[in-house]
């Protein structure tokens, strides 16, 4: 699913490296935990995977493609196949809970038949049946990430890659969002997860990868958030 | 593509930027009335020209029959073949002649034709009534006189014209109207053009949140560039239709009717309607694919896709 090769991203006008060396591999189906201090490169890594940076050294496969030889024009391809959650949401407020979902159908060229259908679906699966005429502000933090996490899961990506998404909720809030993720996990959906939520982490007990300064430290199977900093 | 969707962006989109929109419209409505007008006024030189302007320097028209009766200087009636024969001789052994094309009363009929072809005028004409000519070319057209000082009252021969002289500083004044006009349409156009770029800039930022979004759904760079492009093309056809409107006006106020130069100078064979109306495609064409163009250059920078 995921595969890093000796790969190594140097920002421009930065001497010190972002990543280096990282060589792992996400299998299909896993579910991930990226931890790590802020500066510990792991939005770089999320980036590299999205390819919205390139990697200076090494290869990244996602998807069983080398983005470095993907040409531009097929990264929307790529992209379509992957789902985004982020910790603010990133809804557009203007539009209801069911026109963000369609949105990313819609922009995309989806039929308005297939989005028809399958909009109240995702927002069952999410637990927001019946609330698609809401606009966002009317919900709550917990509601607004369950309808990015819809909007992220409609087109089915294979991938989930989620930048702290209980990172603005409540503890409670957070275990709903973490089962919903677990679910669509079991769905067969492989979930990348950037998190600085020990408690979750603790409770999973899932893999985990932590980078330390853009070297990875540790990748462990069934793992715990790390020792007290 | 959902046209829909697209047609509800670019809704949205231009009544965001209702002020940006409103100059983009005006300044490429004034600047594509100013090259339409430029245009036609090129037009108008030429066809004011005629047949003979850019060939001849000096024509001498000979005697009709008509012109026996009404003409003083052909009171001897119209000119025969012997005097013509002497004309040509005589301009032969001029040495600052340089081409002499004879013009039949046929060949004049057609020419005339030609060029007042639609004028109630020429519907009256025959052939008949037409005068016969020598066109003359010099070798140094600034020698006319003495074209005119050798012909001129000869039996047979009405009038001796130096053609040029006439008509020369007023084409020069229309040459350089229009000249300036297509300046002025320059200025404006790219004045158009830097608004348009301001335009996506802001529309690009305050839709910022959306790209964003139809970037990491997977949307293609066409798909998201599309209602930027379409905005400006529209506000720019919005723009070139209007521009139309006032060439339209324009030349109706000022010749057809209000200022009804048609009626004032009826011997001014003005460009008629359809050279006005086959110059407003290529306006409409411009209109829209300038802006369309600026804003696809102004995404590059302001639009990561």
């Amino acid at each position: 699913m995921i595969r890093f090769d000796n790969v190594t991203k140097v920002y421009p006008k930065q001497n010190r490296p972002a990543l280096r060396d990282i060589t792992l591999e996400v299998e299909r189906g896993e579910f991930v935990f990226l931890v790590g201090s802020s500066g510990s490169g792991k939005s770089t890594f999320l980036r590299l995977i999205l390819r919205e940076e390139r990697a200076t050294q090494g290869q990244v496969h996602v998807l069983g493609k080398d983005l470095a030889r993907l040409s531009n024009w097929k990264v929307p391809q790529m992209r379509r196949q992957l789902g985004n959650v982020f910790q603010d949401f990133r809804l557009l407020p203007n539009k209801t809970v069911g026109e963000n979902v369609a949105f990313a159908q819609e922009v995309i060229g989806k039929s308005r038949g297939e989005i028809r259908k399958s909009v109240p679906q995702v927002l069952d699966l999410v637990g927001l049946g019946g609330k698609e005429d809401r606009m966002p502000g009317e919900l709550s933090g917990g509601e607004q990430q369950r309808v990015a996490i819809a909007r992220a899961f409609v087109n089915r990506p294979k991938l989930l890659i989620c930048d702290e998404p209980t990172g603005n909720l409540d503890p409670q809030t957070s275990v709903g969002i973490m089962k919903l993720l677990d679910r669509i996990n079991r769905t067969g959906t492989t979930v990348v997860m950037a998190t600085h939520d020990q408690n979750i982490v603790d409770q999973m007990r899932k893999r985990v990868i932590e980078l330390e300064k853009g070297r990875l430290v540790r990748d462990q199977a069934r793992g715990v958030y790390g020792y007290q900093h | 593509m959902r046209l829909q969707f697209v047609m509800s962006e670019i809704r949205v989109g231009l009544r965001r930027n209702l002020t940006m929109t409103f100059a983009v419209v005006v300044s490429v409505a004034l600047s594509l009335t100013l090259l339409g007008g430029a245009i036609l006024l090129r037009d108008q030189v030429s066809a004011m020209k005629g047949y003979w302007y850019d060939k001849v320097n000096v024509s001498i028209f000979l005697c009709n029959k008509s012109d026996a009766e009404s003409d003083p200087n052909c009171a001897k009636g119209a000119v025969t073949a012997d005097q013509k024969k002497q004309i040509v001789a005589d301009l032969d052994e001029m040495k600052i002649v340089d081409d002499v094309v004879h013009e039949s009363q046929d060949d004049a009929y057609k020419h005339y034709k030609e060029q007042f072809g639609d004028s109630p005028l020429a519907a009256t004409l025959t052939p008949d009534q037409m005068q016969e000519s020598y066109r003359i070319k010099l070798t140094d057209p600034e020698k006319y006189e003495v074209i005119a000082t050798a012909f001129d009252g000869r039996e047979g021969v009405q009038s001796v014209q130096d053609q040029k002289g006439i008509l020369d500083n007023l084409f020069t004044m229309l040459g350089m109207l229009s000249t300036a006009a297509l300046a002025l349409m320059a200025v404006m156009l790219v004045v158009a053009m830097l608004l348009i770029v301001n335009t996506v800039r802001v529309s690009a930022f305050s839709r910022r949140r959306e790209t964003g979004i139809m970037r990491l759904v997977g949307a293609s760079g066409f798909y998201i560039q599309a209602p930027f492009i379409m905005e400006a093309a529209v506000a720019g056809l919005i723009g070139g239709a209007l521009a139309c409107v006032f060439l339209v006006l324009g030349r109706f106020f000022t010749i057809d009717s209000g200022m009804a130069l048609s009626e004032r100078l009826t011997l001014i064979n003005f460009v008629g309607w359809d050279a006005l109306l086959t110059k407003l495609p290529l306006i409409l064409a411009i209109s829209f694919l300038m802006p369309a163009l600026a804003a696809f250059f102004a995404l590059r920078k302001y639009l990561k896709v």
